[in-house]
């Protein structure tokens, strides 16, 4: 890492670099997730490491138990369309499993509402 | 609050988690990051966005030429209300800039608090505009500043020209209480709102 930076100097400015890691992709292949869609690494798969970045294996490591899109962004400290396009080559490779929010239509029981209130007013 | 992204929502093996997303709108300095740090821990993430219009000449494009898109950091928070049922805050970026990116927000979202500061409450409009267009049910959140003149709820509903369902509450962004009882204000008026388009959607 520390070598590879030394190419890039404050000229190349904050919006440069991080494509660097996607080999200057700036649009995921697929879907793009949802912030709240949460990402679980697959377990029991062994890891082929050529061609992953150091980035899509701390992506791996942070979502052993489910993570959001939004956590997994501010962890890694990446951009979002960063973060998107580094889980799609995950998603290509088997290597994560994707749980998608479900549509506020379904969140009508009303027992999850009134428990997301009650919830709250336990706050 | 342990908050590393890395809590287990595996409680029940066979219980599907659900997320649900919240947006906290309001013009810019009305409140949004404070009411969202009074109920959780802030954390930031970073969108890149492509520059339109005014917003290239704010930008300090210094030493790169035809820079298209500029890093537009977003407030977000989390309140896990049980394994498996957690809430996500998403504070929307204040600059009309910035708007376009609201589209992919709010998609799916569940509802949404517009802040309102009565010095400036024409900073509130283009927010409770954009949700009522979208149909994303919403309260508007009235931010007590010190200092700032009271106007009572329906003031304010009369001055937002709200619908007469749309919550209006009175709130200090700073306190939780006060944060918390916006956020189940907006609950129950999402859940209201989405048994009316279920009971129209059964009656059409």
């Amino acid at each position: 890492m520390a070598k590879e930076d030394q190419w890039l100097d404050e000229e190349a400015g904050p919006v440069v670099r991080p494509y660097a890691l996607t080999r200057g992709r700036t649009r995921p292949t697929g879907e793009v997730l949802d912030l709240i869609a949460l990402v679980t690494a697959v377990r029991g798969v062994e890891v082929d490491r050529a061609g992953l970045d150091p980035e899509h294996l701390a992506l791996l490591r942070m979502c052993r138990l489910p993570t959001s899109v939004a956590d997994l962004a501010a962890d890694l400290d990446l951009p979002l369309g960063v973060i998107q396009i580094l889980l799609a080559d995950l998603r290509a490779r088997s290597l994560i499993a994707v749980h998608h929010p479900a549509p506020p239509a379904q969140l009508l029981d009303p027992r999850i509402l009134k428990e997301v209130a009650d919830g709250l007013r336990r706050l | 609050m342990a908050f590393g992204g890395s809590e287990a929502y595996g409680r029940g093996p066979g219980e599907a988690p659900v997320t649900i997303k919240i947006l906290i709108a309001g013009g810019f300095g009305a409140g949004k990051t404070t009411l969202v740090g009074a109920v959780t821990e802030i954390r930031a993430l970073r969108t890149e966005e492509p520059l339109s219009g005014p917003g290239v000449y704010v930008d300090n494009l210094d030493g790169v030429a035809q820079k298209a898109t500029t890093t537009v950091a977003m407030d977000f928070g989390r309140i896990t209300i049980r394994d498996n049922l957690v809430i996500y805050l998403f504070g929307t970026p204040g600059q009309e800039r910035f708007w376009f990116m609201w589209d992919e927000l709010a998609s799916g979202a569940l509802g949404a608090v517009v802040l309102a500061d009565t010095r400036r409450l024409a900073d509130c409009f283009p927010s409770v505009d954009f949700f009522e267009r979208r149909r994303v049910p919403f309260a508007v959140a009235v931010n007590c500043f010190e200092g700032a003149r009271r106007y009572r709820p329906e003031a304010v509903r009369s001055a937002l020209d709200l619908d007469s369902d749309v919550p209006v509450v009175l709130c200090d962004a700073r306190q939780r209480s006060s944060a918390r009882d916006v956020l189940i204000a907006l609950i129950e008026h999402a859940r209201r709102e989405l048994q009316q388009a279920r009971a129209a959607g059964t009656n059409a």
